[in-house]
């Protein structure tokens, strides 16, 4: 598989703005509706725009059944001229972003909300594992997996068994993530995370365990996108687009996930920056399970396959180390609130790159980039995507 | 390796019965090709008959060339085992209740990667290649589930925790035959000792007749003979009183078999002896011992597990010599049909078994091949041990039901001229 270079036009002039992050909690009993009318409210009140301003949406979300994108806009009293409906789980903050910044360069909408957002009920994350896919339904629900836990466990031990990785090695991410999390106020996991309490974590789907599951749990993720020129009129903070790929259902004739699509289209991806992957000053990988995040460091390209523990082993991936990793805490220690774990990254990316991001700014931070990761159809995630975001000069 | 099962010991009377939660069982229409298969102890996967690409999971397009043209083809299951798991969490109830639960990530050789419970007798992936045969079964849902065996059999496979939970293996269990004076009755009574069966209670409608090998069958330790009259709902409300709390499977071999079309005999009182034997005892039997089965399917390892109703071949067509036993077993399937349906949601398996001739009096006048009573009771026995659900025993059966997929209509053309 070979990415196709030629003729993609850059990204050029448009901005993301906005940052806005619902509360998470761990069940609510509000629905999905709730979360994205809070949502949209944040946008509209921090970026000054009237609602009738937003003339483009994308709704990403698993829980707004039977209403799509398209029930939100009358829920909403919303009227956009262009309008996505994007429940690609963690891939859809960088699948939304990529198409909000083309109908933005079309002319197709001028202000585009881009909204993710899940509830969660005590019920509800045991209720969608069974008709996530007809796949899941025909062919791994009926296994007990109750979600992606043992899909990942294969995927997991396959790699430790390939490369020589150990389960320290994944603790290491955990933990570092941690770290972050205790300086993002959002985040569900408020106190510190040992190593040796990650070893001796109750196993869930060996070699999973405990702290290598996220917490799903109920909230909402949020941006804008539109022109920088008109980031600048409405005088935003506000990042640029450097760079955006995506790809599906890569590698299908590999008989274990053992590399993701953003192998494939890497390279163009730092090409349209104009950069290579040593000049990122911080990343946000997609991080369902630890060894994704090691599949992310080796197909973007930031190391080898096969080298991602060691990778690890030789970085700091807190906030102020050599490699920031998931500055926010990531879904891990922030939680997962659905199709909103697809724009956690996104988010942080752009406080990050704003001078919002507080006590867990990674200093003098430019260049970050965002990566995405979703839909584990049968046995394997089928969306990658990756951004690179880059502060307005 | 597995160890043998031990006999359980005796039932705590002061502990709940624990209630049965079902695996998930939703599958859509086009997997349940795999569930049809699976019902007959067959692994079949999607051949694109364009393409050659085998495909899983189950598909409407080939993923390789988009042809609709799929066929489901037998397999032959063998794989590597790429990846494994133990399930210490899950948020199914069926499993919570029996975790730890052990799965693997098989790559077949023909192509698709499947994800599969796995018996406890395959190896762990190491430096070394593990080899594993993939087989289809009928989870206790009634669904298909793919397991990954060993390559070779092992002395006490069958007495896998998770593998046991597919089959309704007689081992241990306490069984009801209802009718233990034909030869197939013995044959099946004498199977049943044979593969470990704790207690056999055995039916005889008129105690006072004498019958050859009635006192055979009754001499073995494990048997106990029980009077029934399927005639009777008293009878067989006597018997569900007594037994009923404890029968783990029934096999309901009773019938009435007489050599009739329409015009040959006047009157319609054999045609009435058989529906009131093979269909309403049938119902009798169901609305007494349904309930009892049904209220015990996950009590322990020995809970209540299957359903056998020997229907007859002739059940699918019919067979004009022997019209009237033919709509009186047509009449039964129909409503074996009700029952499976009735019985799925508390896991209980209905099988259904359809034997051509068998070589018995009452099939004295049919020319070869007939199958031997001994060879029914073996496939019913096969059937409990491997977890089928529709069982067409010996080639007669075999040929009949090939010939009425093939095209019923002209099944019917054939047998209305003589076969």
């Amino acid at each position: 598989m070979t990415a196709r270079r030629a003729g993609r036009a850059s990204y050029e002039g448009v901005a993301v703005a906005v940052p806005v992050t619902v509360p998470y909690v761990r069940y609510s009993t509000h629905g999905a509706h709730w979360f994205v009318g809070k949502a949209m409210e944040a946008l509209v009140e921090r970026s000054g725009i009237a609602k009738d301003a937003i003339d483009g949406l994308t709704v990403s979300s698993f829980s707004l059944a039977p209403d799509t994108a398209v029930g939100v806009t009358q829920h909403l009293g919303l009227s956009p001229r262009w309008l996505d409906h994007i429940p690609t789980g963690g891939a859809s903050g960088v699948m939304a972003l990529r198409r909000a910044a083309r109908a933005v360069q079309a002319g197709d909408a001028d202000v585009v909300a881009c909204v993710a957002a899940d509830a969660n009920h005590v019920e509800s994350f045991r209720q969608m594992l069974g008709g996530f896919s007809s796949f899941a339904r025909d062919a791994s629900y009926p296994y007990g997996s109750g979600g992606p836990n043992s899909v990942f466990a294969f995927i997991t031990a396959h790699y430790m068994r390939t490369f020589g990785a150990t389960r320290e090695d994944f603790g290491r991410i955990a933990v570092a993530q941690r770290a972050n999390a205790l300086k993002n106020p959002n985040a569900l996991f408020k106190v510190p995370l040992t190593l040796e309490q990650y070893m001796s974590a109750r196993p869930i789907s060996d070699p999973i365990h405990l702290f290598d599951c996220v917490m799903p749990c109920a909230g909402a993720e949020a941006f804008l996108v539109m022109s920088e020129e008109r980031a600048r009129d409405e005088g935003l903070a506000h990042v640029v687009v450097r760079g955006a790929i995506e790809r599906h259902n890569a590698y299908a004739d590999d008989p274990v996930l053992v590399r993701g699509g953003w192998r494939v289209d890497r390279d163009e991806l730092f090409a349209q920056a104009g950069i290579g992957p040593e000049a990122i000053d911080f990343v946000q990988t997609y991080d369902d399970y630890p060894v994704v995040v090691a599949l992310q460091f080796e197909d973007l390209g930031f190391c080898e396959k096969g080298d991602g523990t060691a990778f690890i082993r030789a970085k700091t991936l807190t906030n102020d180390g050599d490699f920031p990793n998931n500055t926010s805490g990531g879904q891990l220690s922030a939680g997962q609130a659905g199709c909103a774990g697809g724009f956690l990254g996104m988010t942080e990316a752009i406080r990050q790159l704003t001078g919002e991001a507080g006590e867990r700014a990674v200093k003098d931070a430019t260049l970050g980039l965002v990566s995405g990761f979703g839909m584990v159809t049968y046995d394997r995630c089928l969306c990658t995507g990756a951004v690179i975001l880059g502060a307005s000069s | 390796m597995t160890m043998p099962l031990m006999k359980p010991r005796k039932k705590n009377p002061v502990l709940r019965t624990r209630q049965m939660n079902l695996p998930p069982w939703a599958r859509g229409r086009t997997a349940l090709g795999m569930t049809a298969a699976a019902a007959e102890g067959r692994f079949e996967l999607q051949v694109c008959q364009r393409c050659q690409a085998v495909q899983y999971p189950p598909r409407d397009a080939c993923h390789r060339c988009l042809s609709s043209q799929l066929r489901w083809t037998a397999q032959s299951g063998a794989g590597e085992l790429l990846s494994e798991t133990v399930l210490h969490h899950s948020n199914d109830p069926f499993y919570r209740e029996r975790l730890p639960w052990r799965l693997g990530l098989i790559r077949l050789d023909v192509g698709p990667t499947v994800i599969a419970h796995l018996h406890g007798d395959v190896a762990s992936p190491s430096t070394s290649t593990v080899r594993v045969h993939v087989g289809a079964r009928l989870d206790r849902a009634g669904a298909a589930v793919l397991i990954g065996f060993p390559p070779e059999e092992t002395e006490h496979m069958a007495d896998d925790t998770m593998l046991r939970e597919m089959t309704s293996d007689p081992k241990f269990r306490k069984i009801l035959v209802t009718d233990g004076k034909t030869e197939v009755g013995q044959a099946l009574v004498k199977a049943l000792v044979k593969a470990g069966a704790e207690i056999v209670w055995v039916g005889h409608a008129e105690p006072w007749k004498k019958l050859p090998g009635l006192d055979d069958i009754a001499a073995l330790t494990q048997v106990t003979l029980v009077p029934l009259d399927l005639t009777d709902g008293r009878s067989v409300s006597e018997l569900a009183g007594e037994i009923g709390g404890k029968v783990d499977i029934v096999v309901n071999n009773a019938e009435v078999h007489r050599a009739f079309g329409i015009a040959s005999r006047r009157g319609t009182d054999a045609a009435k002896a058989e529906m009131d034997i093979n269909y309403f005892g049938l119902l009798r039997l169901a609305q007494e011992l349904g309930p009892a089965l049904k209220a015990r399917s996950a009590d322990g390892t020995t809970h209540a597990a299957a359903w056998v109703n020997v229907l007859s071949v002739y059940a699918l067509s019919n067979y004009p010599p022997h019209g009237t036993f033919s709509a009186s077993k047509a009449a039964a399937y129909s409503l074996a049909q009700c029952l499976r349906a009735e019985m799925r949601p508390s896991g209980i398996r209905v099988i259904n078994v359809f034997p051509g001739p068998i070589d018995d009096e009452w099939n004295q006048n049919l020319p070869p091949p007939k199958i031997a009573p001994a060879a029914l009771a073996s496939a019913i026995v096969k059937a409990l041990k491997d977890g089928i659900e529709d069982v067409y025993p010996g080639d007669v059966a075999q040929e009949w039901v090939e010939r009425w997929r093939e095209n019923p209509k002209v099944l019917e053309r054939e047998l209305a001229g003589g076969g």
